[in-house]
Order: C-alpha cells, then structure tokens, then sequence
C-alpha cells in the first residue's frame, strides 16, 4: 500500500492488525522475519522547507535521495554523511529515498570527518504503531528541548515507528578534493597508517583500505582549493610518503566506489558489516582468517567499518564473526545473504540482556500491536518468529 | 515554580534510609546533617532553593548502583548532580530526595590517541578531559562556557554545546559510549570506542535525558587533533540585520568557521565598560573564528572579509597575534559576568532559525520596552542559538516574575518562529511548563513513554523537563503503590 500523505498512513496504521513490512525504496534491508503486508513511503514526496544560508532542510520522508542531492547541489550543498547507494551492493532495484536512509542510518566514507546520518538529522515526525503523528527535535541546529527521539529513530528501521518528515543538516560542497593512494600495503600497516592520518590536524574526510585485489589504500581531504593542496602536501612529506596523488572528478569516482562497496557487488558471497575499534580491525579479520574463514574485506573509517564478504554456506560465519566482534568491541551486522542463512541468522547482533530489555521495551511503548517490521530487530530469526 | 510536595512516608523513614545509605558508602559520603545539606540546595539557578534529604557521594559505579537499589527499594526520589552549574535548575532537589553527586569520581580510566578517545568518570570537568589530552596534541570539543566547573555527567545529562559547535557538534556528536545505571542498579555499557550502535540508538536518547533515564558513572568521549591554529576576526555593524546577513552570506559562501558570535549595542556596552576589550560602539558585533594552517586561516579569512565589506562594517579588525585574538575573544567570554556586575540578570536559550533573527530580536525590543526590563543579547549566531539576557533586580518586589513572565514570552517567540525553548541549557525547572507550548501532548507522551521503560517508578529527578500536570499521574502512581 502507498498512502499519499501522513493522514493516510496514520488511519492505514491505526486500522493494521497483522504485521507491515515498512519500506523506503525497498533497495537496503530486503529480508524480514515476519511476512507482512507492504506500506511504501514513497507518496510522502517533497521538499517542505530549504534554506541554504541556515543549511536546513526539510522534507517528507518518501523524497528520492537523488531529488534531495539534485536541489542541494542547485544551491552547491550536499548530505554530509555520505549515504551510500546500496542497489548494487543489494541487487535491488527501487528508488532509495530519504526515510529509508535516516531509518537505517547510512552513513559513508565522511563519517569519520563530517558524523553519521543521525548527527545531522535535527527533527522528525513520524507515525507510531499505534497510529499516532508524533514530532520530535525541530529544524534548528542546536535543540534540547526534551528527549532526544530523533536520535532513537534514525537507525530504527522502522520498528518504533514511520518517518514521515525529516528536517536535516545540510553542507556545503567543497571547492576541492584530493586523494592520496597507495597499492600493496598490508592490511595491518595500511590501517596503521590511515589512523595516524586521521589523528593530524589535516582533517582527513576519508580513509580507506582494500584488502583484496591488489589492496587501494586510500585518504582524502577536502576543503577550499589552497588548503587541500597544502594538506594533501603535509600528508606526503610524512605519513604518505610516496603515495599518488588524485584530484577532482577521478578522486570523488574512487570513494563512489568504497561508499557503495562496488567490489563486493554482484557476488554470490554472504556480506558483513562491522563496526569495531578502528586498531583492532587488522587483528579482527586475521584472527577470522587464521580460524578458517575464508573472506574477503573492505575497511572504511580507518579501519572502524569492515565490509566483509564470506561464502554463503552454513550459518555464513554468523557464529565466529559475532564471537569475534563480541570481544574485539562493536557490532556485526548481516547486510545480504541467502534466504535460506538469513532466516537462522538474527541480522543484527544480539546484546547485553539488560540492554535488549530496554529495546524491547520501546518497541513495545511505541509499537503496542507489534507490527512494524515486527522481529527485525531485536535478534529474532524466521524460525524464533513462525 | 512549582515543586510538588514533599512524600511525607519518605521524610518519615529518613533515619532508615541514612543507616541503609552508611551501610555501602564511607562515613563521609553520606551527609544528611541539615547544615550541610544546604550546600545541594540550589544550581546555578539560584532563584530556586530546597535543600534535600540527603546527599551522598560515591565514588565508583558500583557505588552508585548499591545507592540506586537502595533509594528504589525505598521509593526515595534520586536528583544526579555534576558540578551544579546547569542554569535550568536540571539539579535542584525536592525535600524528599537524595542528591547523588559524581564529584568524586574524576578519574582518566583510559587514553587511547591511536583511535581517538578517552574514557573518564564523569565527575571530571570539560576543562580537565582537554587538559588530560592536550599535551599529545588533541581536545575535546563541546565547549560550555561554564567549563571550567562543568562536569561531563551534567554535560551528556544536559547535551551540552558551546562556541565552537558550528564546526565540532555537540556532547551528543562527540559521545560514544557510556556506562550507566539504572534507578534499579542494573549496570549497564552502551556503545564503545566505535561507531554508531548496534540496535536502538540507546545512547542517542540518554544523552539529554537531563538525568531523567539513569545515572552515567563512565564515558567514552571522542577526542580531536587540534587545528594548526585558530584566528577571529572582530566586525561592527549598523544594524541587527545587516549581522544576521553577514552571517547568513558566510554560511551560504561554504566556509564553516567553527564559531560566530553575535553581541548587541546593550552587550556590547557593558562588557566594554567591565572588561574594557575595546570593542567599537555599533549596533550589532560578529566574531568569527576560523581554523587551520596560517595560509589556511589567510584563504578563509579572505573569503569572510570580502563578504563582511559587502555589508558597510562600521569596523573590522582582523586579529594578528596571540594577544588580539584574546583581546577580541575578551568581551565576549566576560559578557556574563559584565552583565551580573549591573545587575541581577536572566538567562535565555531559545534557539531560532538564523534568517528570523532580525525579526526576533526587533520583537524582543519591543517587549523590553513593554516590560520595563532592559535586554541584552549575545548568542551563537551560526547556529541559532540565542542568550537574551534580561536584567532585573532581585530586591525589587515583583522583578523576578516579570522577568520570568517575559522570559516566557520570549521563548514562546522562538517557537514561533521555527525554533525551540532551548538550545543547550536544557529544560529543568526553568522551562518545564512551557514544553506545551512547543509539543502537543501525543509528542510528550511518546517522550515519557521512554522514562516509564528507563525507570517505571519514575524516581529519577521525576519534577523535571515535563510540566507537573502531564507527569503528575506517573510520578503520584509509584507512591500510591506503597
């Protein structure tokens, strides 16, 4: 079903007694545990509010990304955090929408410089289970005017309640970016080193490392033309020393390619998403590798996201991938896999029991029938929920 | 302002309470003895005054959760304390309560430069989590003006920003992690020296809570390499609104300095008269700082300058030492203090969207003159966030509700106009009654509805951030079931 407008979608949720399968574009979380009726987002179209000079902007949730980029870059501003582009990735073929990203927060390479969707999100309205319009936070930068919901909606997917309007931080475009790059470093060496770039004053925007396939090793900064060549400078005669330098057009096509993690796209592999320690990934994934995992990896955030691509067979390396992450610090998340893994593998990683307790209890405050995205998080499986 | 009651079953079991209380803390981290609890009497919002029960001050977690169990097998309200510097009385005790202050717990537990953070107790000041960091070349950003004092358990309890937020964020930005407990003692580790959670934003939502969700004993805060350098740039202007659209061209050009500061001619004038920064008299003063490398801050700087000149400056001073910068930082950081020398003053935080400025503060004139009281404004102009000053005299009968009822005004102004009560001062008290004004009920319900999940007996500083009458039923409910 596609309401046309947060009237509808709240009536359409008010009347719903069985489970909803809640969605964007459909293009980032293909599986749920619980089949449910489709609620699609998508009418909830249009840009309510733009300022460019107090870097604000307001839209219903439903607005494609690709609109959302395309007034922002009439005005050379853009989303900050990066979203990746997860169709490739996914082998989905929706429409991303803006919702979808701030439901899932997505954020990409600019995390580390520029923070993650829900930094920038300021205000939201959405639907919850009970079919009730709440709004929380406003569209000024600075608000603390009681809780902070916002925050606990973006990254929600959906499960305490339906974004229908979200007020957003906006930045503008730089005047240059450049990228150094370097091949063939090691993985424990090249994230060492991408660290220590990101603890100089150079304000790094990106830091990279391919641990397959020849192994890029990327950083990037950006900034007004004079100083982004005289950081990118400074990284050379030090840290970089003897790295390629890549400017413009060709540099923005490099970290297109690590946002969407182009290299795992298109491959029947199980895929991982892990945020750790930026120093403990090297050890991570070799430790993984040494107890006969065999995969493949992609590190962004110096080394605090790993991309990891497993054979899709068994539990796809749930086990030893989460006991790892467990005790290095951080989380793994399932992002694609067969069916067949997805359904006795919970998608996100399971916690503290006293943790889970108090997730379980808003969900069960602002969901009381249990039926948006029921399962998906919270560390159910098909086979816990059928 | 109205506090509720007292619990007379509370008061009644005091001596229960105090043995039960020794029993797990050290003889002098239990005070009860009337003359000393005066000391918990009041924060920085000193028109409101109540001294507690009780005041205890462990020091370790595990401290602080045999104290909760306690308190909560006893239904005893808890009111946490940082340093008490919040201006929104966010730590101002009821008769019935124990005060629970973190001041002892000030501890670096753990630096990590490599990835970039450091984990503390959180009765460490702001100031002192910088200066833990700062010989290895790095800080911590969220710069309250009060940071000297301010301990980091107020400042995640209140979200607190700072000057130099434009750039950095706020405590919410900068907060990975925190150990906390609940008002039943449960210890609990959300987040880590990573990014993002792993389920429910659980972190996003205790930062801001004003203390309302649980007491936060430790935090991983992330920490920063510090600029090349730093240099403001001091402009005077013939009007309120030509500032605002300096302010809003600097912003549009794509340059982010990582502080714009906005004073009045009334600001201006005092903080000359106390702290003698030689500021130029005009209408309205910006001070824009920007970061970087010398030839980073000239490329900037260029940039900014040309779009001030736009706008006919009155003056422009471009700092170019050490010394100037300070001289032009100097008025600004002694406007507080210039304006409690004069008088007795109140202090606003609305935040507003930056094109309403002119407009808001053309209004806020307006009502100085309705009301009498003289208003000066200095404020966060990059981000919105306002600090109207009002000044009054808290000698004369009937100033302070005046200044009170404007105070409201102004703040219902700023809602008005597209922005909220506070910016980063938080509710407390001092702005409890008017969360009607910028939520409907249904917003607020789906607020408490997080306070009845973190603490179902509503226990933890329970008169705060919701207006009485909406929390009334929640908090009255854990008594009626003694």
């Amino acid at each position: 079903m596609g309401p046309a407008n947060e009237t509808e979608l709240a009536e359409l949720i008010r009347g719903a007694n069985g489970p909803l399968d809640l969605r964007g574009g459909g293009t980032r979380v293909a599986w749920r545990p619980v089949r449910g009726e489709v609620v699609s987002t998508a009418g909830l179209s249009g840009v309510h509010l733009y300022e460019p000079g107090a870097l604000t902007l307001v839209v219903g949730a439903g607005t494609p990304v690709a609109e959302v980029e395309r007034v922002l870059a009439e005005k050379g501003q853009r989303l900050a955090f990066e979203p990746m582009d997860a169709r490739k990735l996914m082998g989905t073929d929706g429409v991303p929408t803006i919702g979808g990203l701030i439901a899932a927060n997505v954020s990409g390479p600019r995390r580390v410089q520029a923070g993650a969707a829900r930094d920038v999100l300021l205000g939201v309205r959405f639907v919850d289970g009970a079919g009730q319009v709440v709004k929380n936070g406003g569209r000024v930068m600075k608000n603390v005017t009681g809780y902070d919901l916002v925050k606990l909606m973006a990254g929600s997917f959906g499960t305490l309640g339906v974004l229908t309007e979200v007020a957003l931080k906006v930045m503008a475009v730089p005047q240059a970016e450049a990228t150094l790059v370097a091949r063939g470093l090691g993985t424990a060496e090249a994230l060492t080193t991408l660290r220590a770039a990101l603890a100089t004053p150079f304000d790094v925007s990106g830091a990279a490392h391919a641990g397959f396939g020849g192994g890029e090793t990327l950083l990037r900064v950006e900034g007004m033309a004079g100083s982004v060549a005289y950081r990118a400078e400074r990284l050379r005669a030090g840290l970089c020393a003897g790295w390629d330098l890549v400017e413009g057009a060709e540099s923005a096509a490099l970290w297109r390619a690590v946002r969407d993690v182009a290299a795992l796209a298109g491959s029947g592999e199980a895929v991982w998403r892990i945020s750790t320690v930026p120093g403990r990934a090297a050890g991570l994934t070799a430790a993984l590798a040494a107890g006969g995992l065999g995969h493949r990896a992609l590190y962004d955030w110096g080394g605090g996201l790993i991309w990891l691509g497993v054979p899709a067979e068994g539990d796809g390396g749930a086990a030893a991938i989460r006991a790892a992450v467990q005790a290095a610090g951080g989380h793994a998340t399932l992002v694609r896999a067969p069916e067949a893994i997805h359904d006795r593998v919970p998608m996100f990683q399971p916690q503290a029991a006293g943790i889970e307790r108090l997730a379980a209890g808003l969900r069960a405050r602002f969901d009381p029938k249990g039926i948006l995205n029921p399962g998906l998080m919270g560390g159910r499986t098909r086979e816990v929920a059928a | 302002m109205q506090m509720p009651a007292p619990d007379p079953h509370v008061l009644a079991r005091k001596p229960e309470l105090v043995a039960r209380l020794r029993a797990v803390l050290p003889r002098d981290a239990v005070i009860d003895d009337p003359a000393e609890t005066r000391a918990y009497e009041c924060d920085a919002l000193t028109a409101y005054r109540c001294p507690p029960l009780c005041a205890v001050l462990p020091a370790s977690t595990a401290e602080v959760a045999a104290v909760l169990e306690i308190c909560h097998a006893m239904d005893v309200p808890v009111v946490p304390r940082g340093s008490g510097t919040s201006l929104a009385g966010g730590a101002l005790p009821t008769g019935d309560c124990v005060i629970l202050g973190v001041a002892r717990m000030n501890a670096v537990l753990e630096t990590d430069y490599d990835n970039r953070f450091i984990r503390v107790q959180t009765g460490r000041t702001n100031l002192s989590v910088t200066g833990a960091v700062e010989a290895e070349g790095f800080f911590y950003a969220p710069d309250p003006s009060s940071q000297l004092a301010c301990a980091i358990a107020g400042n995640i309890a209140m979200n607190s920003g700072g000057a130099h937020c434009l750039k950095y964020g706020v405590t919410t930005n900068n907060l990975m992690g925190v150990t906390m407990v609940t008002m039943a003692g449960e210890v609990l580790e959300i987040g880590g020296p990573w990014m993002d959670p792993g389920g429910l934003d659980l972190l996003g939502v205790i930062c801001g809570s004003e203390g309302q969700l649980g007491v936060v004993t430790e935090a991983v805060l992330r920490i920063l390499p510090k600029p090349e350098g730093a240099r403001p740039v001091l402009m005077g202007f013939a009007s309120n609104e030509v500032a605002g659209a300096c302010v809003r061209d600097i912003i549009e050009a794509g340059v982010l300095p990582v502080a714009i500061e906005f004073m009045d001619r009334p600001c201006i004038r005092a903080t000359e008269a106390f702290a003698g920064a030689g500021y130029p008299d005009c209408e309205a003063l910006l001070i824009v700082e920007v970061e970087g490398s010398d030839d980073e801050i000239a490329e900037q700087l260029e940039v900014i300058l040309a779009i001030a000149r736009r706008h006919d400056p009155v003056a422009l001073r471009e700092s170019r030492s050490a010394d100037e910068s300070a001289r032009i930082w100097l008025g600004r950081k002694s406007a507080f203090g210039a304006m409690g020398q004069i008088n007795d003053y109140m202090c606003l935080d609305g935040t507003i969207p930056v094109s309403a400025l002119p407009e808001v503060l053309h209004r806020i004139g307006e009502m100085s003159k309705h009301y009498g009281l003289e208003v000066a404004n200095v404020f966060h102009a990059g981000d919105g966030n306002m600090h109207p000053l009002i000044l009054f005299d808290a000698n004369r009968p009937g100033d302070l509700e005046t200044c009170e009822a404007m105070g409201a005004e102004i703040l219902k102004l700023c809602v008005e106009v597209g922005g909220c009560l506070t910016g980063e001062h938080g509710v407390g008290i001092e702005k409890r009654d008017l969360m009607n004004v910028q939520y409907d009920p249904v917003d607020l319900e789906a607020q408490m509805a997080v306070k009845d999940v973190f603490d179902p007996k509503w226990l933890l500083n329970p008169a705060k951030v919701f207006p009485l009458g909406a929390s009334a039923g929640r908090r009255e409910g854990s008594r009626a079931a003694q």
